[in-house]
């Protein structure tokens, strides 16, 4: 029973069919079989964030999941967040405020900026702290994350950037 | 690092993830939402012969209040305890700690069942379940049984589930409307595992406890329901009895050296989290002067 395991889910918005060891976790399967390498694999056991990816939804941690529980699922990762737009703006923000400096963290930087943006119209910095909690930046120092952040709420929101 | 390889099994019903549990015992380990199995089984403290993955079980998923209980089924998110309006009327206490535990990502996967099986004396939820007088309902093929909290939970990782049960659910009573709550823990980051933390329901009448159930956390190796607490009730409360409660709170506690913090370390914010808890639910500002302990 430790044989490959066949499964079929949505990435990125495509049909994806996939034979995979039960072992394998989200985030390597998007990297190693699928080469969408912008998901980013740090401690390996949900402490960092640079795999955060989107699942039905909603943010999880794909260091964190089977490829296998995926069967049936949709799956949105950086790439995909990327290439229709959606965060075009925030990835803006990142760079004019330069939040951003090794980039390893970005993606999962954008996604957890991205999910509460979805859910909360103007959050407060505190707010935007708490939801980035998960994610670890070894660079920046958070304030300017928080900084671009804050500017692309507002803007979104009808504001001046 | 990389799990290590292991067969995986989709549980089609609860019968069935009985019955391969029935056959493979404590070879296999029963996947829920996965937020503690997976870290356990990356960094390779755990190496389960067969996952047995309960995820699409939609029958344990779910909150339902019937008259003065509050079922929770063991499959429900962390994500939907924090935002169901049932938890915050019936079991606010829930609401608050559920806030503190991980990070939105793993809220999202989480699930309570997964979250008490797995036991991490560190972890807010065992503490709640124990403060809330909840019972933890665990199904074997024999039948369904109940369990006290207090009861539950039996060490580090330990419970008092066997290799062939599966959790599948909690019942709280339904708070009364005139208990109060407390919650606060101490750690490094928010979202992180607590350094030390406190977990109560108290009923205050007229300035005073009538009851109070206090839980420590991340301070033994399992929630600690404080004998302090019976210093608190029924008295008038003055700096006096606060610091004979804390004598016997020091007495009882039995907190670990870890990376994180010393047992003193962990014995001073106990006592801390002690002051506060009164000082917050009395409304008594003047037995928390200057946070000492």
């Amino acid at each position: 029973m430790t044989a490959s395991v066949l499964i079929s889910l949505e990435v990125n918005g495509e049909r994806v069919d996939a034979h995979v060891l039960p072992r394998l976790n989200l985030a390597d399967f998007l990297r190693e079989q699928l080469q969408l390498t912008g998901t980013h694999v740090g401690c390996e056991h949900g402490v960092c964030g640079a795999c955060t990816v989107r699942v039905n939804g909603e943010i999880v941690r794909s260091c964190l999941m089977l490829a296998v529980q995926t069967h049936g699922a949709s799956v949105q990762t950086i790439e995909g967040l990327s290439d229709s737009g959606e965060v075009a703006d925030l990835q803006a923000a990142f760079r004019d405020r330069n939040a951003l400096q090794c980039g390893f963290c970005t993606p999962g930087m954008l996604m957890a900026a991205q999910d509460l943006l979805k859910q909360e119209a103007e959050p407060d910095r505190e707010r935007i702290r708490e939801h980035l909690s998960g994610n670890y930046c070894r660079c920046t120092g958070y304030h300017a994350i928080i900084d671009a952040i804050e500017i692309t709420a507002r803007a979104r929101a009808g504001g001046q950037a | 690092m990389k799990a290590a390889a292991f067969a995986y099994a989709r549980a089609t019903s609860v019968v069935n993830a009985l019955e391969l549990l029935g056959t493979h015992g404590d070879k296999a380990k029963v996947l829920s939402g996965g937020q503690s199995l997976m870290p356990a089984m990356n960094l390779r403290l755990t190496s389960p012969e067969l996952i047995v993955d309960i995820g699409e079980l939609a029958e344990l998923r779910g909150i339902a209040v019937t008259g003065s209980i509050v079922r929770i089924g063991a499959l429900t998110r962390h994500v939907d305890v924090l935002k169901s309006p049932e938890i915050a009327a019936n079991a606010p206490l829930l609401t608050e700690a559920i806030a503190h535990v991980a990070h939105p990502a793993v809220r999202n996967r989480g699930t309570i069942g997964g979250n008490l099986a797995h036991a991490d004396p560190a972890s807010e939820l065992p503490a709640c379940m124990v403060a809330l007088n909840a019972t933890i309902v665990v199904r074997g093929q024999a039948g369904e049984r109940r369990v006290a909290a207090e009861e539950f939970f039996k060490g580090i990782y330990a419970t008092d589930l066997s290799a062939q049960e599966l959790l599948v659910g909690v019942e709280l009573p339904v708070a009364s409307t005139n208990s109060s709550y407390f919650f606060h823990e101490f750690a490094r980051r928010q979202g992180d595992y607590a350094i030390a933390g406190l977990a109560a329901q108290a009923i205050v009448e007229k300035d005073i406890f009538t009851k109070l159930r206090l839980v420590f956390f991340a301070v033994g190796d399992r929630p600690l329901l404080a004998r302090a607490a019976t210093k608190l009730i029924n008295v008038s409360l003055t700096p006096e009895v606060l610091a004979a409660a804390m004598i016997v709170l020091g007495e009882e506690l039995d907190p670990q050296d870890d990376h994180q913090a010393s047992a003193s370390m962990r014995r001073h914010l106990a006592k801390v989290l002690l002051a506060r808890g009164a000082s917050a639910l009395l409304c008594r500002p003047d037995l928390n002067a200057g946070g000492r302990a």
